[in-house]
């Protein structure tokens, strides 16, 4: 297996590197050794500001401070970016469109040991539903680094879903290209699509593997960009396989599978299953048995393609 | 900027009451006691203090003001239409549907809005967003802001007072428009922010009374506040609510209604009467 690194760190180093832009600017909310903001911090101490345990405050004081021109990186928890200080990244961020980026670490199960109360299984689906916010959710470090450079140079509030976990790197960073709302065809096959998003596109590759053995050629697609999103490879993969499969680690009400459900049902409706947290609250434990235990694997990938297959052949 | 005479100060004041009560009064809706109230705290700051430039409303050097109680969204208006934003028979069309004078102020709509506020606690926070870019780039502009009293009462105004006093923001000056009053009644009934001086000291701000209606007063504090050196500054203002139409003063119930016909006419024989009085002086 290739190299192994969570995207909260890819997230640091890519503040880091990109950092030199005096535009930029960093807050934390006390956790920067664990968002990584940490290094970005290490190389630019003037443009770094811990905003102490305060997430509400700290952005609309972000809104602030892009509205005198800067590009700010806010960073905290997923489940306090999205959850506590939701009403500030609305009425403060979102609704006057302001440079805010918002750097969500420690979203999902994989959070681990700290249990449910800090494993955000719902924040695509409230970030999602905010005018003007777009929500990219990276798969591996080389997704990571460049979807911050994207984020950089995009105007307007970006969330970005990172996670605690290390996770594989899929990616070759000299051939990688990253846009906004484009989707990555990762493997192709005709008979059923995995559309997968942050670390459930590894788990996608691998449930492909475990499908080749059994004589199914699944397609796999990486949808780093849950909003925008890009409709036309999810129709053009419906159109050409006719079964949908997707995967989040996220509450399967809202997120990812919601949004590739709206895109289906008004253009081409196809057989379709979800993976993700089936509508419950998550608990402590090693984050691969939580990903097992909630089944976010690649084996229950695989399993719920054969599942949307059988629902295909028998339309 | 040529500092205008106090009397000239006194009747933009009044001008701006008679648009709010025109504002509130052709949109029907709208808070017209606590505009009232935080009349002459912006009507200095526009007029007397802040370097702004309607021509360039985005100038980038400017000086900032956040509403941060953004239902008084119909002083700021008024305010920045007597100063030359946008025309002053725009303000007839508050809170209509083709209007871009939302209910509470939009940065993207409304040129010389600096920040959309409307959600209380917020503003105040992100004012301390833009002291603290001020002092990143080294800019010599300052920032200023008016908040409730009621709005002492979301926890996101004391996030925002701790961070502001940790950065040492003296480039911010924060008006409390402390008039006591709040939709469900007094503050104090509902649930008090007292002692708030005390409150303000302990999070480590300078602290500073003024009456909010006495112009002179106001300019001398903000003199005071742009004096203080390592800290920002709080303005108490003791203000009434409603202040200048005789039936809304002091009454909770026009924190957020609209005069009727009747209601407007009075209120506006009354400010009329004011102005006339201030032309013979």
């Amino acid at each position: 297996m290739a190299d192994k690194i969570a995207t909260r760190e890819a997230y640091g180093n890519a503040l880091a590197e990109f950092g030199s832009d005096n535009r930029i600017v960093v807050f934390d909310a006390d956790l920067s050794k664990s968002t990584k903001t940490d290094n970005f911090r290490k190389k630019y101490p003037e443009r770094f500001f811990n905003m102490g345990i305060a997430e509400g405050n700290m952005m609309a004081t972000a809104a602030g401070m892009a509205s005198c021109g800067k590009v700010v990186f806010a960073s905290t928890f997923a489940m306090f970016a999205a959850g506590r200080a939701f009403e500030q990244i609305r009425n403060s961020i979102c609704y006057p469109k302001l440079n805010v980026k918002i750097g969500a670490t420690h979203a999902g199960l994989s959070v681990g040991e700290d249990g449910a109360s800090h494993q955000a299984i719902e924040d695509i689906a409230i970030m999602r539903a905010l005018p003007n916010m777009t929500v990219i959710s990276p798969a591996d470090a080389v997704e990571t680094k460049y979807a911050v450079k994207a984020a950089i140079e995009h105007e307007g509030p970006v969330y970005l879903r990172l996670g605690r976990l290390n996770v594989p790197v899929i990616y070759n960073e000299s051939s990688y290209k990253f846009e906004i709302g484009k989707g990555i065809v990762l493997a192709e096959g005709n008979d059923a699509a995995i559309i997968a998003t942050g670390l459930m596109v590894s788990a996608a590759l691998e449930a492909k593997e475990l499908l080749q053995q059994e004589g199914i050629n699944a397609r796999v697609i990486d949808i780093h960009t849950i909003k925008p999103i890009d409709a036309d490879i999810i129709v053009k993969a419906a159109r050409e396989t006719g079964a949908i499969v997707t995967a989040e680690e996220h509450n399967i009400i809202g997120g990812l599978g919601s949004a590739v459900a709206e895109v289906l049902s008004e253009n081409y409706p196809v057989p379709l299953v979800r993976v993700g947290v089936q509508d419950k609250f998550g608990k402590s434990g090693k984050p691969d048995i939580l990903l097992q235990m909630y089944g976010l694997t690649a084996a229950d990938i695989a399993k719920s393609t054969k599942a949307v297959l059988k629902k295909k052949a028998g339309r | 900027m040529k500092k205008p005479e106090i009397k000239d100060l006194k009747k933009y004041a009044v001008k701006v009451r008679k648009h709010i009560i025109d504002e509130v009064y052709s949109a029907a809706s709208g808070h017209p006691g606590g505009s009232l109230s935080c009349t002459e705290i912006l009507t200095v700051l526009y007029f007397a203090e802040m370097r702004v430039n309607t021509k360039q409303p985005l100038w980038e050097d400017r000086d900032r003001f956040v509403l941060s109680k953004g239902h008084c969204s119909p002083a700021l208006y008024a305010v920045l239409a007597e100063k030359g934003f946008f025309p002053k028979e725009d303000l007839l069309t508050f809170r209509k549907a083709d209007s871009y004078l939302e209910g509470h102020p939009s940065m993207r709509y409304v040129p010389g809005v600096d920040m959309s506020t409307g959600s209380l606690g917020q503003g105040i926070s992100a004012a301390v967003g833009m002291a603290m870019a001020g002092k990143l780039d080294k800019k010599d502009c300052r920032v200023y802001a008016v908040l409730g009293d009621g709005e002492l009462q979301e926890g996101e105004v004391w996030e925002a007072f701790m961070a502001a006093a940790h950065y040492k923001l003296d480039n911010l000056t924060a008006f409390l428009d402390h008039n006591g009053l709040q939709i469900d009644g007094r503050i104090t009934d509902v649930m008090s922010p007292e002692p708030v001086a005390d409150k303000f000291k302990a999070f480590g701000w300078n602290v500073l009374k003024t009456d909010g209606h006495d112009i002179e007063k106001i300019l001398e504090s903000i003199g005071q506040a742009k004096d203080c050196k390592g800290k920002p500054t709080i303005i108490i203002a003791e203000t009434v609510k409603g202040k200048g139409v005789s039936y809304m003063e002091n009454q909770a119930g026009w924190h957020g209604s609209a005069p009727n016909k009747e209601q407007r006419d009075q209120a506006m024989a009354e400010l009329d009467k004011v102005l006339a009085e201030l032309e013979v002086e």
